[in-house]
């Protein structure tokens, strides 16, 4: 770890920085590769899942004696098939969740809580039969009043969805029903008289509404329970060893039964974290007597009934001086976790004012449950949401006090040394590299041309995650080098981490071939999520490089009969006094005897992301149509190992930001159905609706990490909701507080207004 | 999806005679863009479906001095947006048909479906309305003619009867004073159904406006034609400066005479104040391309 340093200084890099294509990337261009629906195993057969058309109920019986009868099924279960479990909270990703409700979440017991909650499941010869299958269950429920709104939610009279639920309030428990379960409070300072001292104090509402990660490959499973009890599961997920961990603790089985096969994956962004489907697809193959089973969701159940982010309601005062400084901050979040708990709104309070100096706050958070599905991380989880209300204030700051939206920024700006709201230390961070940037960009200073235009800026922040890693190589007998991990490739990770192997035993990038493999046959990693793959495992990357050269140098000191220490090693060739021998010829001489070496990583921490957005819009005056004219991304990316890749995630987040902002929202009826369950009514944005986004990547290196890398993935969806929000202000003069800012949703409220 | 008889005809009258000794329920297929997903959602009970694709003549598209236009029920979207006659003297249908769905959609579609689902957001229709196009309806009774405007009847549904089919359009010829526009209005710019969409038709002769025609899309059970708000047009001159305020009027005054739902595309209020700004644009947009057209002549 020592040697790391040495490559830590900027341009004395040989691969990093490059941009070589993709190992993966002929087969996604041609659709030879292998997604999670395009596994086909002999004798598979196909389940299907019943699905609550109720919102909000208690299953009093269900009945599929029918169901089994039919010709060609071979299973179904009910929830009665999984194991029952004590409530314990283990952790999943970054978060933490609640076993049991994790279980009931899979297949309903005693009560359905939302729309497309899974009820049962059949396994039947075709999909047709599994579907007439499913229709022949009867289910008789007891309907329940729907609960819909976090607001509502949180009212003393309001319908209880869990009963034994009591709140956690700052670690403490009180007893009552509710269907709050979890207060979380910041605290700093002095509000009272830092408000007092205020020149100029804004409070204002906002509320957003659930979106989903609408990732184009829906879920699909592959399980097979096979004779002796081992399990075999093919899946497209985040993380093959999260999958494996909450199916053991779901169906209480060892880790070593299952074994959980990575599939490409079409998009996760969060989503692809939890499971669904795995544990029913297991029980159905065990109960069909050990033939294969796939399951695959269609759109519908998608987006009913797999985990979009929360929805929210958020209050902020934010108090400043005349001279801009921010004095004092007072804000209240309530966010809905769905069925069960555990939305982000813990992130939300941090994130809200986590780019900015603040002495005084008091922030509450509440985690709601409401009968929609259970929310799951959303790239950034929770903070989209928060930094549309604190943003959009700075922003309104700012121009009551006439202060340039940068110049604002800048004053409150965090940087190394000083403390975010909730007490940890800043390191090196780069958000005031990243100001100073925009202030000399063309972007920053060129006119806008119509009535209706308007500019917006906002700054993000994430807080981005470490985790544990593990990979291995082995040197091949012409002097490449296989190298495994275990880390889903979402965004060309298979790429970095091959670039950052090359680089550090100063190899070319085509030497190295990545692969993606199953929990049997890699050390324990953690998933695809927080940012962390090209930080984490890139940086057990580089220690195994380290060791491979390492070895090969001992190799190197037997070929010449001499000491490891007299061994120089340099641009892939090694050296002792005037003896020299390549890379490749040394590892041809190998041939039969090759050098191996793994290597497992856990850094405690990782540096958080920062980026701020400026985007141009127009707005239709008489329609209320936003039309976003031009977008430049910035962001402190520390090291851009693929700077095609980081650009291509800073895009991509977004696009999403940007969809999140004009057009995506769930739409409930009274009952609790969800109405827009297909993508032309959940409006994505397209390519029609979008400009050419612009990035500039400002390199602020990781101190601590070889090469530099800081996460890249999840900020760029935080700030473009609040810099459209306060573009739109400018091009129209009129303030948004709700997402998205739809033609509908801007129309009722200067109708409001007027 | 249920299972279901699959029957291709390969003429008018195979399917005339189908359709008349069949009494189960029968659907006709023409690009499937509409029927296949409807199916998929198991929004239909069907046991048979019948294919039209495959008839010559319903695949006709063909222009004559004196009738006009003619588009047979199962042409697709895309050859009619590629005719260059349809593409030059129709500027108006193509506004319409060259929106419904993305390039992929349009070479299956065709506008007999989108009459025939009778959907109230139905892009050709009210463009359709406003160049007077009729349905030429047919069965082994015979053919009838019915003009566009009365062919819903609300949605999902229309005049034909059982044993009858669409067999196609007719659209009349336009003259050089004619011209007509459809707009409609959607969150995103492609993907989307109408929230409002807006046809207009107008006559001008010597620079003064002779007739003016409106229809209207999901804003009501089925596309409404407006053909009685125009008399503060008629004989007004194109380049009068009350033109602007009298537009307004008119979207106004249509606005009022709508009603509209409130669904997860649109809510009643907005689709009342979009129906008055689109009219007003559709019917400037309308009066430019007649005069346009004159200036070429
Ligand atoms: C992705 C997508 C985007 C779309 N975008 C739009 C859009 O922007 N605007 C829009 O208006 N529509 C849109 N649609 C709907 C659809 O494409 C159109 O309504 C299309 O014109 C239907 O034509 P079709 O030939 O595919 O009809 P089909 O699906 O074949 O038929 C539709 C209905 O008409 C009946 N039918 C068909 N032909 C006859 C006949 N000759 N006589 C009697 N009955 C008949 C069928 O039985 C069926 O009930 C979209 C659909 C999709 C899937």
């Amino acid at each position: 770890m020592q040697e790391s340093n040495l490559v830590r200084e900027k341009k004395k890099f040989q691969v990093i920085g490059t941009r070589p294509k993709r190992p993966d990337g002929t087969d996604k261009v041609t659709g030879r590769a292998l997604y999670g629906g395009d596994i086909n195993l002999p004798s598979m057969i196909y389940g299907e899942i019943l699905r609550s058309p109720h919102a909000h109920a208690k299953i009093i019986s269900i009945d599929y004696q029918e169901a089994l009868a039919i010709e060609g099924v071979k299973a179904v279960i009910t929830a009665e098939d999984f194991p029952s479990l004590e409530d314990v909270t283990k952790k999943v990703g970054e978060g933490a969740v609640n076993i049991r409700y994790r279980s009931n979440n899979i297949l309903a017991k005693e009560k359905v809580l939302y729309q497309g909650h899974p009820i049962a499941a059949v396994a039947a010869k075709d999909k047709n039969i599994a579907r007439l299958a499913i229709e022949k269950i009867i289910v008789k429920y007891e309907i329940l009043s729907p609960v819909l709104d976090v607001r509502e939610a949180m009212k003393e009279d309001a319908p209880i969805l869990l009963e034994e639920l009591r709140t956690v309030s700052m670690g403490e428990k009180i007893d009552k029903p509710t269907n709050i379960a979890k207060h979380i409070q910041l605290k700093r300072g002095n509000i009272e008289d830092s408000f007092a001292e205020s020149d100029i104090i804004i409070e204002r509402e906002f509320y957003t509404s659930m979106v989903h990660q609408g990732y184009i490959e829906p879920q699909s499973v592959t399980a097979l329970y096979n004779n002796d009890g081992d399990i075999s599961v093919w899946t497209s997920t985040q993380g093959a060893f999260i999958a494996q961990q909450q199916i053991s603790d779901v169906l209480n089985i060892p880790l070593s039964k299952i074994n959980v096969i990575p599939m490409e994956i079409g998009g996760g962004f969060g989503g692809k974290v939890s499971v669904y489907l795995d544990p029913v697809a297991i029980l159905l193959s065990k109960k069909s007597g050990s033939l294969p089973v796939k399951i695959t969701m269609s759109r519908k159940d998608v987006l009913m009934a797999t985990g979009p982010t929360s929805g929210s309601y958020i209050k902020v005062k934010l108090g400043a001086k005349n001279n801009g400084i921010f004095t004092a901050v007072h804000a209240y979040l309530a966010y809905e976790a769905g069925a069960y708990p555990g939305s982000p709104v813990g992130g939300g309070a941090v994130s809200l004012f986590a780019p900015y100096k603040l002495d005084h706050l008091l922030i509450d958070a509440y985690d709601v449950v409401v009968n929609k599905p259970k929310s799951e991380p959303y790239r950034a989880p929770g903070t989209t949401n928060a930094i549309f209300a604190s943003e959009s204030i700075i922003d309104e700051i700012a121009v009551k006090l006439k202060i340039d939206p940068i110049e604002l920024r800048l004053i409150n700006a965090v940087k190394e040394g000083d403390r975010r709201i909730d007490g940890p230390t800043y390191g090196r961070i780069g958000l005031i590299e990243i100001l100073e940037e925009i202030k000399a960009h063309p972007h920053y200073h060129s006119k806008l041309r119509g009535k209706y235009q308007g500019r917006g800026i906002a700054t993000g922040f994430w807080f981005n995650y470490a985790g544990k890693s593990s990979v291995y190589a082995s040197i091949n007998g012409d002097g490449t080098v296989n190298l495994i991990e275990g880390s889903t490739d979402i965004g060309g990770s298979r790429a970095s981490m091959a670039m950052q192997l090359a680089e550090t035993m100063e190899l070319p990038y085509e030497s190295i071939i990545p692969k993606v493999v199953d929990t049997n046959s890699i050390g324990y990693t953690e998933g695809t999520y927080g940012s962390r793959t090209t930080y984490s495992t890139g940086w057990a990357t580089h220690n195994l490089g380290n060791e491979l050269i390492r070895l090969m140098k001992e190799k190197a000191a037997a070929h010449f009969e001499t000491e490891i220490g007299n061994i120089v090693y340099s641009k892939g060739n090694f050296t002792s006094s005037d003896k020299e021998i390549s890379f490749i010829d040394l590892a041809k001489l190998m041939k039969g005897n090759p050098v191996t070496a793994s290597s497992s990583i856990h850094p405690k921490r990782a540096s958080p992301g920062f980026g701020t957005h400026i985007v141009d819009v127009e707005v239709d005056p008489e329609t209320y149509k936003v039309t976003i004219l031009r977008y430049t991304a910035f962001q402190d990316v520390g090291t851009a190992i693929h700077p095609s890749y980081v650009e291509g995630q800073i895009q991509g987040g977004v696009v999403q930001g940007i969809g999140w902002a004009l057009n995506e929202e769930y739409i409930y009826d009274d009952t609790g159905n969800l109405v827009n369950h297909t993508l032309l009514d959940y409006r994505m944005p397209t390519s029609y609706d979008l400009p050419m986004i612009d990035t500039v990547l400002i390199e602020v290196p990781d101190p601590d990490h070889p090469f530099g890398v800081k996460g890249v993935g999840e900020v760029p969806i935080v700030p473009p909701a609040a810099a459209i929000a306060n573009a739109i202000n400018d091009a129209i003069g009129h303030r948004l507080n709700r997402l998205p800012m739809s033609p509908k949703n801007i129309f009722e409220s200067i109708n409001q207004v007027k | 999806m249920q299972n279901f008889d699959y029957i291709r005809v390969k003429s008018k009258d195979e399917l005339s005679e189908l359709l008349d000794k069949q009494n189960k329920e029968i659907k006709l297929l023409s690009g499937g863009t509409d029927l296949i997903p409807q199916l998929r959602e198991g929004k239909k009970d069907i046991e048979i479906i019948v294919d039209v694709k495959n008839i010559n003549e319903m695949n006709e598209l063909s222009f004559d001095n004196t009738l006009g236009l003619y588009i047979g029920a199962a042409v697709s979207c895309l050859n009619i947006c590629q005719d260059v006659k349809v593409k030059t003297m129709y500027p108006g249908l193509i506004d319409a048909i060259s929106l419904i769905g993305g390039v992929q959609i349009q070479g299956r579609a065709s506008v007999g479906g989108n009459l025939c689902n009778s959907s109230p957001a139905a892009d050709s229709i009210p463009a359709l309305i406003v160049h007077k196009s009729i349905c030429i309806i047919e069965s082994k009774d015979g053919i009838r003619e019915v003009p566009v405007e009365q062919f819903c009847t609300g949605p999902g549904k229309n005049v034909l009867n059982k044993n009858e089919f669409l067999a196609g359009i007719r659209v009349p010829k336009v003259d050089p004073e004619f011209g007509a526009a459809y707009l409609r209005f959607i969150p995103r710019n492609e993907m989307d159904i109408a929230v409002v969409g807006v046809g207009a038709s107008v006559e001008i002769k010597e620079g003064h406006i002779t007739t003016a025609r409106l229809a209207l899309g999901a804003v009501d059970a089925t596309p409404r034609y407006f053909d009685d708000v125009f008399e503060p047009l008629l004989g007004m001159a194109i380049n009068d400066e009350n033109l602007d305020r009298i537009l307004d009027d008119i979207g106004q005054s249509i606005s009022t005479r709508i009603n509209p739902i409130t669904d997860m595309r649109g809510s009643a209020e907005q689709r009342k104040h979009l129906s008055k700004v689109l009219t007003k644009r559709t019917l400037l947009k309308a009066i430019e391309r007649a005069s346009n057209q004159q200036e070429v002549n």
